[in-house]
């Protein structure tokens, strides 16, 4: 890794850790933490990861950005980082500077859609769009017809939002747009809903990872502490052998979310090579984030199962991040059919072009 | 963890691309030819084939020059490696030898020794297996109860190996056998590798059946058997230090989780070009889970290649490969059973589901359990 990429990465580490560490937040008994480490992000740029040199960004390479949200998984972060740094993505394909503050991207779904019409007012509705309720702006991707899809910046105050929570407690809603006039819209050639699903996918696949990460280190510290039966937890062949098939899970995700950052940095996102590494990352992340949560619980026992440890905060995160940007199925169907239609004898060619 | 396990992102190199372009022709000129068919599982023993491997330069092609090797980097004999498994070639002469004899010979064996038999591998005309487990010794290697006796003339060999790859084949075994007892502080102190040559007098092999009734296992047995001096691999007493490096390549390679894919190609034909969702969802997952696997070993090829000695990560893609292509058979048998029966390629499908399903126990049995694979694993995450 380069230095640049180590310097964001050292950066991310310390303000997570100092201002968003999951047990001080839960000791904190309310959203206290919060003003402090958005502020911290945002000083140090970390939420405009993504924004265009062109348009006020630092230039950092696509897959070091993708790694800040890995960081922030590890840390279990519960603010609209991810959703900004998107935001920063999208709209810099159109040309739109991103304001500072919290945003949060739309559609999220496959099934949900916008357009756009001849005099760019945007209508549509978005389910299950993460910090909906929380933001100051939206970028969305709205469709014309046929004619493409467009870039456009919404004010928050211009749209109607149906508030509710995800799994994990975070903030998740509907939004819903009735010829709204975006702030800034463009027309941007090559853009699909196809290309922000799996932008989002791999994003959402990183902070898994990380959540991952974090998770395991908990698991073999917990074991190493815990003594029962007189000796500690971690001296048992089965305990042994569950973090063992944690690890297993854990390195996975992580080798098949970096390995589709990295893809996403190299090519275009319309190269099916792209939608193969989202695909199978989405896929296999979230298949690991339910085993590895599963046994983090299992390792800690009781105590891993309330409110003051910090475990739920990794695990329903895990739970609910599955979820967004398209799931395990909705994903491996969209796989399936691509390797259905090379046939048996082209499936080994597509994975090698991958 | 997180900083103890590594699996960055590994892109094989453009020369090694191009290297995959010239395998696949060759594989259709030979299929072409006659002299296998594709998708055979199994890698079968085929020497008109090893001679041809050969006459490429794809046999110990990552060696060095002043042995006849090409001193080609290890991604590109990857690519060569993975191509051969998907086309079910049969590399059963030379795989063993060139996966991980060869390199043992070239690191451990005096120098006249490595000149006249890595020239025979590179050839393709030398077939290796290896001699490790027995009958009271399996995946507890140390406790091996073979023994080597020094005499005047060289070393006396005396007991028997069991479960024996192709040792009826082979032309050399590379053999782990009791040169000294354990001592009280190091059990796995006393025993040696030895380089054996097969038609030696006093080693007889008798088959030992799979299920399926085919022939690949085999009982060794030394009677006295006399080994020179020269055919010491490395430190004696010391082998349990020369296993490491080793153990990583022969761990991490795509063998560890393309063994059944055979089932996976069918399958595809199988569901045809316009699947329902459930086929669609089914084979997706498979295809995920797979292109996580390649993502995975070709990291640890990177590493591997780059001088580190990823030991830790080799043993994860082991586990996590051999579980899943030992699971693949299953997962292919049930969705297929969601097709109508009289689809085309059904009774091509069935076939290969039979062999894959036939094999799948012993893909987590062979080069290390997956018990003893977990344990490795729990001792780097610093568990033991």
């Amino acid at each position: 890794m380069s230095e640049l990429s180590d310097l964001i990465a050292d950066t991310s580490e310390r303000i997570f850790h100092d201002l968003g560490d999951p047990q001080s937040v839960i000791n904190s008994g309310d959203g206290g933490w919060r003003p402090p480490l958005w502020s911290a992000i945002e000083e140090a740029g970390l939420s405009r990861a993504m924004v265009p040199e062109a348009l006020g960004g630092v230039g950092i390479p696509l897959a070091v950005a993708f790694d800040i949200l890995r960081i922030a998984g590890r840390h279990a972060v519960a603010l609209p980082l991810a959703e900004t740094v998107l935001a920063g993505w999208l709209l810099g394909r159109g040309g739109i500077s991103a304001p500072d503050g919290m945003i949060a991207v739309a559609p999220t779904q496959r099934h949900s859609r916008l357009s756009i019409d001849d005099r760019g007012r945007i209508t549509g509705r978005c389910d299950a769009v993460p910090f909906a309720g929380e933001v100051s702006h939206f970028a969305v991707l709205a469709q014309n017809g046929d004619a493409g899809c467009h870039v456009a910046l919404l004010s928050a105050d211009e749209v109607a939002v149906d508030a509710g929570h995800s799994i994990a407690g975070d903030d998740l809603g509907t939004v819903i747009c009735e010829a709204t006039e975006p702030l800034a819209a463009a027309k941007v050639d090559g853009l699909t809903q196809d290309s922000l699903m799996q932008f989002g996918a791999v994003a959402r696949a990183m902070q898994m990872a990380g959540a991952l990460e974090a998770l395991l280190d908990m698991s073999v510290q917990y074991a190493q502490e815990r003594v029962a039966f007189g000796r500690p937890i971690s001296k048992y062949q089965a305990v042994q052998h569950n973090l063992a098939r944690m690890a297993g899970e854990v390195a996975a995700a992580v080798a098949i979310a970096t390995s589709a950052a990295y893809a996403l940095e190299q090519g275009s996102e319309l190269d099916e090579a792209v939608l193969i590494e989202a695909a199978s990352a989405k896929i296999r992340v979230g298949e690991a984030a339910g085993e590895g949560a599963a046994i983090a619980h299992q390792v800690h026992g009781a105590i891993g199962y309330t409110m003051e440890h910090p475990l739920h905060r990794f695990a329903q995160r895990l739970w609910a991040w599955r979820d967004d940007f398209g799931g395990e199925v909705e994903w491996a169907e969209r796989l399936g059919r691509v390797y259905a239609s090379k046939g048996g004898l082209g499936m080994w060619p597509t994975v090698t072009a991958a | 963890m997180s900083s103890a396990i590594q699996f960055d992102p590994v892109r094989l190199p453009e020369e090694a691309e191009a290297l995959r372009v010239e395998v696949r022709a060759f594989i259709a000129e030979e299929v072409a030819a006659g002299t296998f068919e594709l998708g055979q599982p199994g890698r079968a023993f085929n020497l008109a084939f090893s001679r041809k491997v050969a006459q490429k330069g794809w046999i110990g092609m990552t060696w060095p020059k002043e042995y006849g090797g090409q001193e080609r980097s290890f991604l590109e004999r990857y690519v060569v490696n993975e191509e051969f498994l998907i086309a079910g070639a049969p590399t059963r002469v030379h795989f063993t030898a060139d996966r991980q004899s060869g390199p043992v010979i070239l690191k451990y064996a005096p120098e006249e020794i490595k000149r006249k038999i890595i020239p025979r591998i590179i050839a393709g005309e030398c077939t290796f297996s290896i001699g490790m487990s027995e009958p009271n010794s399996g995946s507890d290697l140390f406790a091996a109860s073979t023994k080597a006796e020094r005499t005047n003339e060289g070393w006396r060999i005396n007991g028997q190996k069991l479960w024996t790859s192709t040792a009826h084949q082979a032309d050399y075994m590379i053999g782990l056998f009791r040169t000294s007892p354990p001592t009280s502080d190091n059990r796995r102190h006393g025993l040696t590798q030895f380089l054996v040559d097969m038609k030696a007098d006093g080693i007889s092999t008798r088959p030992v059946y799979f299920p399926d009734g085919s022939h690949d296992f085999n009982e060794v047995i030394f009677d006295n058997t006399l080994i020179p001096d020269d055919h010491v691999l490395g430190e004696i007493d010391g082998a349990w230090k020369q296993a490491t490096a080793e153990l990583a390549y022969e761990r991490s390679g795509p063998e560890r989780f393309l063994e059944t894919i055979q089932v996976l190609i069918a399958l595809i034909e199988l569901i045809g070009p316009e699947p329902d969702s459930r086929a669609a969802e089914g084979l997706g997952r498979l295809m995920a889970q797979m292109f996580t696997m390649r993502r995975m070993s070709i990291s640890v090829a990177g590493m591997l290649s780059a001088g580190k000695e990823p030991v830790l990560e080799a043993s994860l893609v082991k586990d996590l490969g051999t579980i899943w292509e030992q699971k693949l058979p299953a997962l292919a048998r049930d969705l297929a059973a969601g097709l109508p029966f009289d689809r085309v390629g059904r009774a091509e499908f069935q076939k290969t589901l039979e062999h894959a399903i036939r094999i799948a126990p012993k893909l987590t049995i062979q080069g290390g359990t997956t018990e003893v694979l977990r344990g490795i694993i729990a001792r780097g995450l610093g568990l033991r």
